[in-house]
């Protein structure tokens, strides 16, 4: 039978749509307005043309905390989605009392709000009070990340790999349990090995989870602001300064609207330009596989 | 409705406005004639949206190259920008 065209369906995202163009497409086009203008208050504007973004595009710090982003996000990706996998790879499946306490213990650190994060991390990682800095002393390591900028990295990085591992497990855990135990018996009467059985049956069936894990994180990761506010305030000079922090420090503590909203823009843009190529490229691999 | 809290300037309001015009025209040639994933000099295959999507984001990325690279009048990369996105829609 054939099926009926009905398109009275697309009514139903209306609702989405407008609250998608308040609270998004509006503020973002007053941004582009705010970015071609010299704001000095309410109604005292005036326009400067591409000024802003001459500005913004010659600006050495904009590049460097540009650079400090790109290398944080990749390394972020890089620790976080194989360690996620394993992780869900090791989890106990079916239902359990292991399993249940398994998946609490991984949402634990999910439910903590960042501010909180970048506290506990600020205090874990201290020489005098703090467990993590105080056991660094006592081997003979002088770790203090307040000054010594590979430290800062360090701690910053291991924050958030212990803030954010346990989503890519927890969405891992869900691809995987969403495999039929037909796959697996398949796999064992033709001898697969562990290797095969990841590769070509687990891997391809995490596809879907993993093009949002790695979205969800590249893009929390490229836009990270408060846990390194909090626990470094951007130092020790400006080596933990990610992007985020840089644009505040512009927009709320110089008050220079114009040129934060041009960075802004640009900012906005390199975003878009990451999560499309990393979209294309994971949805489009093994697309060859699936036919 | 007062919009002034939106700080509208002339040029950023023709550039919503040529945004706006594109993505109904956009629409209407989809109605009229529905779209097909195709494969062009691009390594995916794309829909008509995407090509677009490509366009603009290039010539996004086209302008701030030229006002990073050269004191040149932007008008020269609005006709770059205008032929990337052309040459995208049609072979991409």
């Amino acid at each position: 039978m054939d099926k009926v065209q009905d398109n009275r369906a697309w009514f139903l995202i209306i609702p989405v749509f407008l609250i998608v163009a308040f609270s998004a497409v509006l503020p973002l086009m007053t941004v582009v307005n705010y970015s071609v203008q010299e704001i000095f208050g309410p109604g005292q504007t005036f326009f400067v043309g591409t000024e802003w973004f001459e500005s913004v595009l010659a600006d050495d710090r904009l590049h460097d905390a540009l650079v400090r982003q790109i290398i944080y996000s990749l390394a972020v990706l890089a620790i976080e989605i194989p360690f996620g996998i394993l992780i869900a790879l090791g989890m106990p499946g079916g239902r359990s009392a292991r399993t249940s306490l398994t998946l609490v213990l991984l949402a634990l650190p999910l439910l903590i709000p960042f501010n909180v994060v970048g506290t506990i991390w600020q205090i874990f990682g201290r020489g005098d009070i703090g467990l993590l800095g105080a056991t660094f002393r006592a081997i003979g390591i002088d770790y203090n990340y307040t000054n010594n900028s590979a430290h800062a990295w360090m701690t910053v990085l291991v924050m958030d790999v212990w803030h954010w591992t346990s989503l890519v497990a927890l969405l891992c855990y869900a691809g995987l349990q969403s495999i039929p135990p037909a796959f697996y018996q398949a796999a064992k009467i033709d001898g697969a090995s562990k290797w095969a059985v990841f590769r070509y049956i687990q891997l391809p069936k995490m596809r879907g989870v993993l093009i949002i894990a790695v979205l969800l994180r590249f893009m929390d990761s490229f836009m990270i602001y408060t846990e390194p506010f909090v626990l470094t305030g951007g130092g020790p000079g400006n080596s933990t300064t990610f992007l985020s922090q840089y644009l505040t420090q512009m927009a709320v503590g110089q008050f220079d609207i114009g040129r934060a909203a041009a960075f802004s823009i640009i900012y906005f843009l390199i975003v878009l330009l990451f999560s499309f190529v990393f979209y294309t490229i994971i949805t489009k691999t093994g697309e060859g596989e699936k036919k | 409705m007062d919009l002034q809290w939106m700080a509208w300037t002339t040029p950023t309001a023709l550039f919503f406005i040529g945004i706006a015009i594109m993505l109904a025209g956009m629409t209407v040639w989809e109605v009229v004639s529905p779209t097909a994933e195709a494969k062009g000099f691009l390594p995916m295959r794309t829909t008509r949206g995407d090509r677009l999507f490509i366009g603009l984001l290039g010539s996004a990325f086209i302008h701030l190259g030229w006002l990073a690279a050269t004191t040149v009048s932007l008008w020269g990369a609005l006709a770059v920008s205008l032929v990337w996105t052309a040459f995208v829609i049609r072979f991409g």
